[in-house]
């Protein structure tokens, strides 16, 4: 039913109005100071050299697959493990046969070299 | 609370297929780790017998189900009516895993020739089948779009297995950017049709959408036509059908052949099963509003498909696009069904559809194997020149190949003709006279283009003519693909009754 997206409709109006007037009064009340040193990217405090656009090791990528992946894991322990009572021995199995998939896929990385880091 | 209230033992008898063939998938992934270099051919055998136990988990459920039915039970709908494991479901379940079954079979030898006989390989087709299953099977749009995730997530690594081939590495790529834009305009039409409804189920879908088109006097509003435009599309994406073919012809071109006909039969099947689910199960009451879009797209896909097939000169990409002109025929077969009333419908343009789908799985993946078994060790083998003279270099191989391009092009004895024939016949029967002819008229097109593989085959003098090796499974799946050719095109009375059992 159409009616039942007039709360999304409200939301992108007030988005709408919102970012320009925080804009404008952050401009009417800040005092203009500008620096070239301000507009540098900042991080951790180092100057930073060099693109960043350069190759990377795939090793990265991969390190960064896998643990998305374990780290999803844990997301679906977490909720089991404040209701493990509630849950109960159906609970149990279900994750047990959750780990027991993620598992092989461990053993199997694990062999495959994918954890050695050169 | 005890949880085994959630869930009873029917649940997981109805998911029996799926467990079994992802422990098989899971199995070969740890014996592969453990067995040296020349036992790799075991991981076909274990990925065999895996398709095996699920068709005997599959037979299981037919049993448990009519055990059942004499005691006026229906066990059909497992995990609060998520899954539903009915006819249609059990008749597709066949069909995947006959597609998987054949498609292992011919990879076995191609893989050693590629130098790329990974267990990995048969672990990603099981897995990919077990996601079809939950395609075919699913009842919730949810289930539905985690099956289409899971087989398409499968199949682009299957296309880009060849990891030092740059073809191979080009088709993944685009394959995996098309599929993963399809799928992102799939789920947002499903997420405007739950909003619409209020729920992810395609039963209470059906109910939400009919009540409101009764609402609106039989008229689609603005939001139901943008939801109906967005998840149209995802699905004709993901059956191919022109506009949204652009990507098959490449995915189908580098990707190891084996693999094409994999994706040629079983993928698409899959896609084929969730369209159904969707348009008919889920969206049937909004069929006059897709009915013009279908007839559209079938059109331009018979069009395109055909003309574009007439001028390739690489076998995959002809049987690219040929089998998206085969897409072309099926739509008409859902314009049929979508514009006559149910009970009358549902018996012609819905079963010639599925009779299309189970002979074209044979015929089709025959083809392919015949292109497989044409990859040598210094032969890339995918072009009309590597097939020149075949009858002189293997002539049982070359006369199977007539056989599955005659069917193809839909010659009566032959199964491919019953497929086309209940199309034809059930358009004619809801007054789509010119579709029809034009459809007539498409399949002489067919015909040229599939002939000029034959004429390649036994007129023309061969590059190579050393006589072709063909490996003992190889045998066996082309074996069994000619055998269903034929036995369907000659006996094709108990393959429409099995059609009509699985509507029942």
């Amino acid at each position: 039913m159409p009616q039942n997206y007039i709360p999304i409709f409200l939301f992108i109006a007030v988005v709408g109005f919102l970012i320009p007037v925080t804009l404008v009064a952050a401009k009417l009340v800040r005092p203009e100071n500008p620096h070239r040193t301000k507009l540098m990217p900042y991080e951790c405090g180092i100057d930073p050299v060099g693109s960043s656009r350069g190759r990377y090791t795939i090793r990265f990528y991969i390190v960064a697959i896998l643990f998305v992946v374990f780290d999803v894991e844990t997301i679906f322990l977490f909720p089991w493990a404040v209701k493990f009572k509630a849950l109960g021995v159906f609970g149990l199995v279900e994750m047990l046969i959750f780990l027991t998939i993620l598992i092989v896929g461990y053993i199997w990385i694990w062999k495959k070299g994918a954890l050695d880091w050169v | 609370m005890v949880g085994a209230q959630y869930f009873t033992g029917i649940d997981y008898l109805l998911s029996l297929p799926v467990i079994l063939l992802t422990l098989f998938a899971l199995g070969i992934l740890l014996i592969d780790l453990m067995i040296p270099t020349e036992w790799k051919w075991m991981n076909a055998a274990t990925a065999l017998i895996g398709v095996l136990f699920a068709a005997a988990g599959v037979l299981k459920v037919q049993l448990v189900q009519r055990e059942l039915a004499e005691h006026g039970q229906r066990a059909e709908y497992a995990f609060m009516h998520s899954l539903r494991m009915d006819h249609f479901a059990i008749y597709f379940t066949y069909l995947f895993l006959a597609g998987a079954a054949l498609a292992i079979l011919i990879s076995v030898r191609y893989l050693e020739i590629e130098r790329e006989h990974h267990g990995e390989f048969y672990a990603l087709i099981l897995f990919s089948v077990t996601g079809m299953i939950a395609m075919a099977a699913g009842f919730d749009i949810v289930l539905i779009f985690i099956g289409l995730e899971l087989m398409a997530i499968s199949t682009y690594v299957l296309v880009g297995f060849l990891r030092s081939d740059r073809r191979s590495n080009e088709a993944a790529l685009k394959y995996l950017l098309l599929g993963a834009f399809s799928s992102g305009i799939f789920a947002y039409g499903l997420s405007l049709f739950y909003g619409l409804t209020g729920s992810t189920n395609l039963g209470d879908i059906a109910d939400g959408v009919g009540r409101e088109m009764a609402a609106h006097h039989e008229h689609a509003t603005p939001v139901m036509i943008i939801a109906l435009l967005t998840t149209a599309t995802g699905l004709f994406f993901k059956i191919a059908a022109v506009p949204f073919h652009q990507w098959a012809p490449d995915a189908y071109e580098g990707a190891p052949t084996s693999v094409t006909g994999f994706m040629s039969v079983a993928v698409k099947a899959a896609a084929w099963a969730m369209l159904l689910r969707v348009f008919v199960w889920g969206l049937y009451p909004l069929r006059n509003v897709y009915l013009p879009l279908v007839v559209f797209v079938s059109v331009l896909t018979m069009t395109g498909a055909n003309l574009a097939a007439l001028t390739q000169n690489n076998l995959k990409r002809l049987l690219a696009y040929s089998s998206i002109a085969h897409v072309g025929y099926m739509l008409l077969g859902l314009v049929a069904f979508a514009s006559v009333e149910y009970p009358a419908a549902v018996t012609d343009g819905f079963r010639g559809i599925l009779l299309y789908l189970l002979v074209y799985t044979f015929m089709n993946l025959g083809a392919f194997a015949v292109i497989t078994s044409l990859r040598q060790r210094d032969v890339i083998g995918d072009d009309i020149d590597d097939i020149a003279g075949l009858y002189s270099r293997a002539p049982t191989e070359a006369v199977l190949m007539l056989i599955f391009l005659l069917s193809l092009a839909g010659i009566p004895p032959l199964a491919g003709f019953y497929g086309k024939y209940f199309i034809f016949l059930s358009l004619v029967e809801s007054g789509h006279y010119v579709l029809a002819s034009l459809a007539v008229v498409y399949a002489v097109f067919g015909l040229y283009y599939y002939m000029r593989i034959a004429n390649a085959m036994f007129m023309r003098e061969a590059l190579d003519p050393s006589r072709l090796p063909v490996s003992a499974a190889m045998k066996v799946a082309l074996g069994v693909s000619a055998f269903a050719t034929l036995f369907i095109g000659l006996f094709p009375n108990s393959f429409i009754q099995l059609v009509t059992w699985s509507l029942s």
